[in-house]
């Protein structure tokens, strides 16, 4: 292996780590912040409860999402030297502005949230949760617009083999980004509704605080429902702009080897890239791909063949990730409407099998996120920045092999590790369950009883 | 050129903000197992900087942001060439940061320790590393055209050493204050003899540095050029005599802040006399990264250039704002009482 493959390896693992905490963060923030909400527009302390035992889960997790961040903001520079200088000037903006917008107000709200219980007054300790929803979500418009800007540039130019911002705004404004944000969100959103009704699930199950967790529940089944929906609804919107600006990432995730105008949509494909077509593809929906890359119903889809050889990415995971992405999507609407019913009707706590398979369902929605992300940069190969810069002369090249497998092995068992104790932290708080006695966690004075 | 400088300048204030404010976290973890006898003072100290250390943290990333941003050239030199010192810093960052929240979530002994042990390593490597980094880029690399040409122990030298001692020294001195500002009882009383005699230690390594830096390195050529500089290193005289003074008359709180002037002077002093480099080549200044040479274009820095003017005072007063909230002395009880803290 050498710098470059063992960088990749890197970039990949250590996103990807990140990646297992952050949906959570954007998603069970805005849970409990609604939570809290509620406590404090009620004084139903049932709703403090379920701030603090939510509250205590999304801390657990918001710690890792911190602490697997902190490196990825100096990867850039360490083993992408040479797309840095290459692509600083506008990719650096946005770091910069996540860090001075967001981090700052996370990390000072936060401190808040945790200890300003009973030194701060229950308005603003609301305001603070509210703020972290907003500096959580805001940080992650920041970072995917700029890795938007690597899928599809806009607003440089190159000028002595160098990028330069010539437009903020069309950088800003780019619909790439916008579509990614709001798909990553919603995903996000899936994630932390599948959680929460997981565990809720798991009480309901054991018979355990069953007022707790059904309004728990609840709240999560709607979440799911609606979140899944605007997944798939924004997800399709997003599909149409690859298929606009990145069409070998087209061919990739939908297996098209010969370009076909109009194109069919094959619910069963196998393919076979060393003959670089499909071994097999039938159940054909006839202009079915048209409809979907081109929004029309005779549109030109270009398929590999026609992409140059040292322009195509790897087929087979971009198009296992993809097929198993929107699977899932799938399987979560269903899921989010059976959910929905069901807390509609009485006696969930007595459908057994059906929670049973909620608690089952709780890891798919961190799957389909990591799968959505190989989908996205897998696909997007050879380029670091499509169609301006390969990924291989994006690596630092005064870094050594040996350098290169001491950081992968030695990030790699730290990142690991943490994240094995953070799980084992998680489990062991989820099933516990909620703090009985409310004086233990706040104390009387401040403790605010409604109406 | 003046707009070049302006962000040159700001990027100086990132780097000593970041200091002197995560400097009192890595303080208290260098003194964590010194000053810290038993549980309950140990926690004692975790919560003195619990709702602030990640705001403090967070510098660094700004920093680093603005140096990719604004100077990307910079950015790309200076990260891969540190390649190996960045992860392990990063790595001892990354552990002290899972401290906060694990440490207190199990109870058993072998469990506090491993975290005790995390806080207290994730402390001093980072601080002395931070030393050993600016030490380098003071003395400047050996830099070819292809970059850094030096190998991993090269970074070793007696200089960094020394600056290594040095941030180790700063820092431990503005932990301990810090603690003799923040807490009451026994630690309080502890952490401020501590203060009284890493004050000492700090002015003789200082002393020792400001020779060998002469020595060393070629920043001392700025101060000559420009005597208006000299006001930089005589601001930072002032601040250590003015924050020993103030520990001694038991000022506590005057004494920290003046500590914290002290740590952000001593990064500028090193600042102003890189000017106009960033990372410079030791062997052929040919191949030193300038802020002529790594500065992103005008349009870029005019963008960096209004969000840090609009953002800083925001970030300085809300996080003043937080100090504020959780302003009073700290003590033990307290912290036993408290089912949120850390
Ligand atoms: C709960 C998670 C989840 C679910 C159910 C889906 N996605 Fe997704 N998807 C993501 C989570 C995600 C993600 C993690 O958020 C990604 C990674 C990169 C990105 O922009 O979002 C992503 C990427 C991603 C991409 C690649 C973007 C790129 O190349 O830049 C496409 C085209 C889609 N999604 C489309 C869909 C469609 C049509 C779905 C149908 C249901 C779908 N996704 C479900
Ligand atoms: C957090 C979610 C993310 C995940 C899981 C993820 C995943 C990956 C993976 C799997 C690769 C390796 C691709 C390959 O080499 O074949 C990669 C590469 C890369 N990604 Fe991402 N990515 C994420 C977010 C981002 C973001 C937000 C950016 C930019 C701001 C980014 C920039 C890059 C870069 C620079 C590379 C290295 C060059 C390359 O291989 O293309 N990634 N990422
Ligand atoms: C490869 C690119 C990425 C980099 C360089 C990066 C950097 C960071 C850093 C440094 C932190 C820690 C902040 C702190 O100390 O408070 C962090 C946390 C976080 N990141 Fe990432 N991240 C990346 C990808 C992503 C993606 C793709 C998302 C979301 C879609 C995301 C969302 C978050 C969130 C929500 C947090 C925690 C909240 C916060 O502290 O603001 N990050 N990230």
């Amino acid at each position: 292996m050498n710098p470059l493959e063992l960088s990749r390896l890197q970039f990949a693992a250590t996103t990807m780590f990140h990646f297992i905490f952050v949906p959570l963060i954007l998603g069970l923030s805005v849970i409990v912040a609604i939570m809290e909400t509620r406590y404090v527009r009620t004084g139903d302390r049932l709703y403090l409860r379920m701030t603090k035992f939510w509250g205590r889960l999304f801390l657990i997790n918001f710690a890792l999402g911190v602490v697997t961040g902190l490196f990825l903001e100096f990867q850039f520079g360490t083993n992408w030297a040479d797309f840095s200088r290459y692509a600083g000037d506008i990719f650096g903006a946005p770091l910069a502005i996540e860090s001075l917008m967001t981090f700052f107000l996370e990390s000072s709200f936060i401190g808040i949230w945790v200890l300003g219980w009973n030194r701060v007054s229950r308005r603003l300790h609301l305001f603070a949760a509210w703020m972290l929803v907003f500096g959580a979500n805001l940080s992650a418009l920041w970072i995917l617009l700029a890795n938007s800007w690597m899928q599809h540039p806009v607003g440089e130019v190159v000028s002595a083999g160098r990028v330069r911002m010539v437009d903020f705004m069309a950088f800003f404004t780019n619909l790439y980004g916008w579509l990614k944000f709001f798909h990553t969100m919603f995903s996000g959103f899936v994630v932390a509704a599948f959680f929460v009704a997981g565990i809720s699930a798991y009480h309901l199950l054991k018979r355990r605080e069953r007022e707790f967790f059904m309004k728990s529940f609840r709240i999560a089944a709607v979440f799911a429902l609606v979140s899944s929906v605007l997944v798939f609804l924004v997800g399709d919107e997003h599909a149409y702009e690859v298929a606009q600006t990145q069409p070998s990432k087209l061919a990739a995730m939908e297996s098209v080897w010969e370009t076909q105008q109009p194109a069919a949509y094959n619910l069963l494909e196998i393919p076979y890239p060393d003959h670089n077509r499909n071994l097999v593809q039938t159940l054909s929906i006839p202009w079915g791909l048209s409809l979907l890359a081109t929004h029309s119903f005779d549109g030109k889809v270009t398929g590999m063949n026609d992409i140059p050889p040292n322009d195509r990415p790897s087929v087979l995971p971009v198009f296992i990730s993809f097929r198993l992405m929107v699977g899932l999507g799938m399987l979560f609407m269903l899921l989010g409407l059976a959910a929905v019913y069901f807390v509609r009707k009485p006696g969930l706590p007595e459908r057994r099998w059906f929670l049973r398979i909620m608690l089952l369902a709780l890891p798919l929605p961190y799957v389909a996120c990591e799968l959505g992300w190989i989908v996205a940069e897998v696909g997007r190969q050879p380029w670091i920045v499509y169609g301006l810069f390969r990924t291989a002369d994006g690596v630092s090249p005064n870094i050594s092999t040996a350098q290169a497998l001491i950081s992968l092995l030695g990030l790699g068992a730290i990142y690991l590790g943490l994240t094995i104790t953070d799980v084992y932290l998680l489990t062991k708080f989820a099933k516990k369950g909620p703090d009985k006695d409310l004086s233990r966690i706040i104390s009387p004075e401040n403790l605010w009883s409604g109406r | 050129m003046k707009l070049q400088i302006f962000l040159y300048a700001l990027w100086g204030f990132l780097w000593a903000g970041y200091f002197a404010l995560d400097g009192l976290d890595f303080g208290v973890g260098v003194l964590f197992a010194v000053l810290g006898r038993g549980s309950a003072e140990r926690r004692l100290m975790l919560n003195s900087i619990g709702p602030v250390w990640n705001g403090n943290e967070v510098w660094l990333l700004g920093a680093g942001a603005i140096t990719f941003a604004a100077f990307p050239a910079a950015y790309a030199s200076i990260f891969s060439s540190f390649y190996l010192l960045f992860v392990i810093l990063v790595g001892a960052l990354i552990l002290r940061g899972v401290v906060f929240e694990f440490r207190g979530s199990l109870q058993s002994a072998g469990w506090t320790g491993i975290w005790d042990a995390a806080f207290t390593l994730g402390s001093i490597i980072p601080a002395f590393l931070f030393g050993i980094v600016f030490g380098n880029i003071f003395r400047g690399l050996a830099m070819g055209s292809g970059g850094f040409q030096g190998s991993f122990l090269s970074f070793f030298n007696p200089y960094s050493l020394l600056t290594g001692v040095l941030f180790l020294a700063l820092f431990s001195y503005h932990g301990a204050v810090w603690l003799a500002a923040k807490t009451g009882g026994g630690m309080q009383r502890k952490a401020e003899s501590a203060a009284v005699a890493g004050w000492f230690v700090l002015l003789a390594v200082c002393a020792v540095f400001a020779v060998y830096t002469g020595y060393d390195t070629r920043m001392f050529d700025n101060y000559v050029n420009h005597p208006a500089w000299w006001l930089v290193p005589a601001l930072l005289v002032v601040s250590l005599a003015a924050s020993g003074y103030f520990l001694l008359r038991r000022q506590n709180l005057a004494a920290f802040l003046a500590s914290g002037l002290t740590v952000a002077l001593t990064v500028f002093f090193g600042i102003v006399g890189l000017y106009p480099d960033l990372l410079p080549s030791r062997t052929d200044g040919r191949y030193s990264v300038t802020l002529a040479n790594a500065a992103a274009s005008d349009y870029a820095l005019w963008l960096m250039a209004g969000l840090l003017v609009i953002f800083l005072p925001l970030i300085i007063g809300y996080q003043l704002w937080v100090y504020g909230l959780f302003r009073g002395r700290l003590l033990e009880e307290e912290v036993a009482a408290d089912e949120d803290a850390y």
